[in-house]
């Protein structure tokens, strides 16, 4: 029997507002343990919660790009349960009126373009961070109790775990394009659950799912989605039954373990939040939302491949992050090549990032200093060969190129005068050469550049040495 | 409306984390059975064509701008803390 694999994911994203969502603490990361927190945060009685105006607006620009429909009529709930992590025993968030709803976004897997859904997106607090110790306790800290999160959660649509990282990879994307997180996985501004179930192929009803979570990148989500697909498989095809649990993913063994069988869903008792009125945005307040979101990047792509004239693999590669795209615009507006710039970013740039493990802002190159350096090349003051050294050294010390080439004297020789008494020499020790090449091995003339550039340490311009290196032969 | 069932109740005691003995389940059960038929009074009414209230507040938008501010110190903030290691509240672990 063959199956389809349905997989469904909820992400939830950490606003990067100064304070929390609702309270004045400072929502920052890497701060001393519950240094951020006053008795609002740690549910002392009698406090009372206000609602952060930018957390609205960064949740509602997050809608937007996200293409949902924004609530006119919203409000928050509370969800109850008992955890060390929240302090209140219950957590603000939504329920029934979320701020966004029926939204999408696109992705590309193998060339297909496809369209996912987003059910809903909407605002809540995050909860306090457990450490657990190993003598029966555990640690908490609650500087990020009250941190404002959006969770965004997918329609069934996607098809494959390939689909899922796609899916992923273009929702960070979109919402670092929007400024209102940094998303980083490692640091838990972004976190993804995965539910996925199979079903025979044809068959209209979904299969039980199971909930995958402690997903701490986004390779370990498709690995995970992966491995849970084929035990599902393992387990339908032996006759038995998928059972609603709650699974997590063990990077060590690449497997899925089990965490817990799950109960029935409605065990939170939601019910309106008292503490905070309702929440009313009207048409203006949309609006002025609206204008503040920036070139999404798949607008991005379409105006690198209309415009700039790019090739669409540059435009993809280029739009991919924020960070890059914006680099690549500054380089540009600093005066360089189009191509050039996206052909040394996708190139030396990208393999000296992945190299060293880094991100553009680790680097001490600058687009002024990239867009100079092409301009060297260019302008013919050096060859792209040396372009590399130059490169090597921006990229680790940072500075002027047109500096870092005088000093390191790296200036192309151009001089005709010059060039001919060199190749002149060189082709008064190789006389062998010049007889196997008049004898048609062609072979010996690229020995004979070989040479020239050995001894100008490779700044001959290589144009003009093969042209009086050919007419230098032809006169002996 | 049915009435609520003796099962109802401990459910609902287990998910306050409340323990009760067996009398008070009984107990239990018929007060909260007559709370319940208390407020079915209110089915008497037609509210067809009535918005849900959530709120019986008329305001609407109470936000405050996004200013962060330093309101207690840490040390203030563990005062109250039973057990304490590191600068962190100590609890027992409970593991999901």
């Amino acid at each position: 029997m063959n199956f389809e694999t349905i997989i469904g994911l909820e992400v939830h994203v950490e606003l990067k507002t100064n304070s929390k969502i609702f309270s004045p603490s400072p929502n920052a990361f890497g701060s001393e343990p519950n240094a951020n927190v006053n008795p609002i945060d740690l549910g002392y009685p009698g406090v009372l919660p206000v609602l952060n105006e930018e957390a609205v607006n960064f949740a509602m620009k997050a809608a937007m790009a996200l293409n949902c429909e924004v609530a006119t009529d919203t409000k928050f709930d509370r969800k109850n349960y008992f955890y060390p992590d929240n302090p209140k025993a219950y957590q603000i968030s939504q329920f029934d009126q979320p701020i966004g709803e029926n939204g999408w976004i696109e992705i590309e897997v193998e060339g297909k373009k496809k369209r996912i859904g987003i059910t809903r997106i909407h605002m809540e607090e995050d909860a306090g961070k457990l450490t657990h110790g190993d003598g029966g306790y555990s640690l908490v800290d609650y500087n990020r109790q009250g941190t404002p999160l959006v969770e965004i959660v997918s329609e069934p649509d996607l098809r494959s775990p390939a689909e899922a990282y796609a899916y992923l990879e273009k929702l960070k994307n979109i919402i670092q394009y929007t400024g209102v997180s940094d998303c980083k996985m490692e640091e838990g501004s972004l976190r993804c659950d995965a539910n996925i179930s199979l079903r025979p192929i044809g068959q209209e009803e979904f299969g039980t799912k199971t909930e995958l979570k402690n997903l701490n990148s986004f390779s370990f989500v498709q690995k995970g989605l992966e491995f849970e697909e084929k035990r599902q498989q393992q387990v339908l095809l032996s006759g038995g039954e998928i059972l609603q649990e709650t699974r997590r993913y063990d990077e060590a063994t690449k497997e899925t373990i089990l965490m817990r069988v799950k109960e029935g869903s409605d065990d939170y008792r939601y019910f309106p939040e008292p503490d905070l009125v309702p929440l009313y945005i009207d048409e203006a307040w949309k609006e002025r939302i609206r204008a503040e979101i920036p070139e999404l990047p798949d607008q991005r792509k379409v105006r690198y491949i209309q415009e700039l004239n790019l090739p669409e693999y540059d435009a993809m590669v280029l739009t991919s992050t924020i960070e890059m795209s914006d680099f690549f615009e500054s380089t540009i507006a600093e005066g360089a090549d189009v191509k050039q710039a996206s052909n040394w970013l996708m190139g030396e740039v990208s393999a000296y990032m992945n190299k060293q493990q880094v991100e553009l802002h680790d680097l001490k190159l600058t687009p002024e200093a990239l867009a100079k350096m092409i301009k060297l090349i260019e302008d013919g003051t050096i060859s792209s060969k040396i372009a590399k050294k130059v490169f090597s050294e921006l990229v680790e010390n940072g500075g002027d190129p047109a500096k870092i080439v005088k000093e390191k004297g790296l200036v192309q020789i151009s001089d005709e005068g010059q060039l001919t008494e060199i190749i002149s020499g060189i082709l008064d020790e190789n006389e062998q050469s010049i007889i196997d090449y008049k004898n048609g091995k062609d072979r010996a003339i690229g020995f004979l550049v070989g040479q020239v550039m050995k001894a100008t340490k490779g700044q001959a311009n290589p144009p003009m040495v093969n042209k009086i290196l050919l007419a230098e032969i032809e006169k002996r | 409306m049915a009435d609520i069932s003796k099962d109802q109740v401990k459910h609902v005691a287990h998910l306050a984390r409340l323990a009760i003995t067996d009398e008070e389940v009984e107990k239990m059960t018929k007060q909260l059975g007559d709370i319940i038929k208390y407020a079915e009074l209110l089915n008497e009414l037609d509210t067809d064509n009535v918005q849900p209230t959530t709120h019986v507040l008329d305001l609407k938008n109470v936000m405050r701008k996004d200013e962060p501010r330093k309101w207690i110190e840490k040390e203030d903030a563990m005062k109250n803390a039973p057990d304490q290691q590191d600068g962190q509240f100590r609890v027992p672990s409970i593991l999901e």
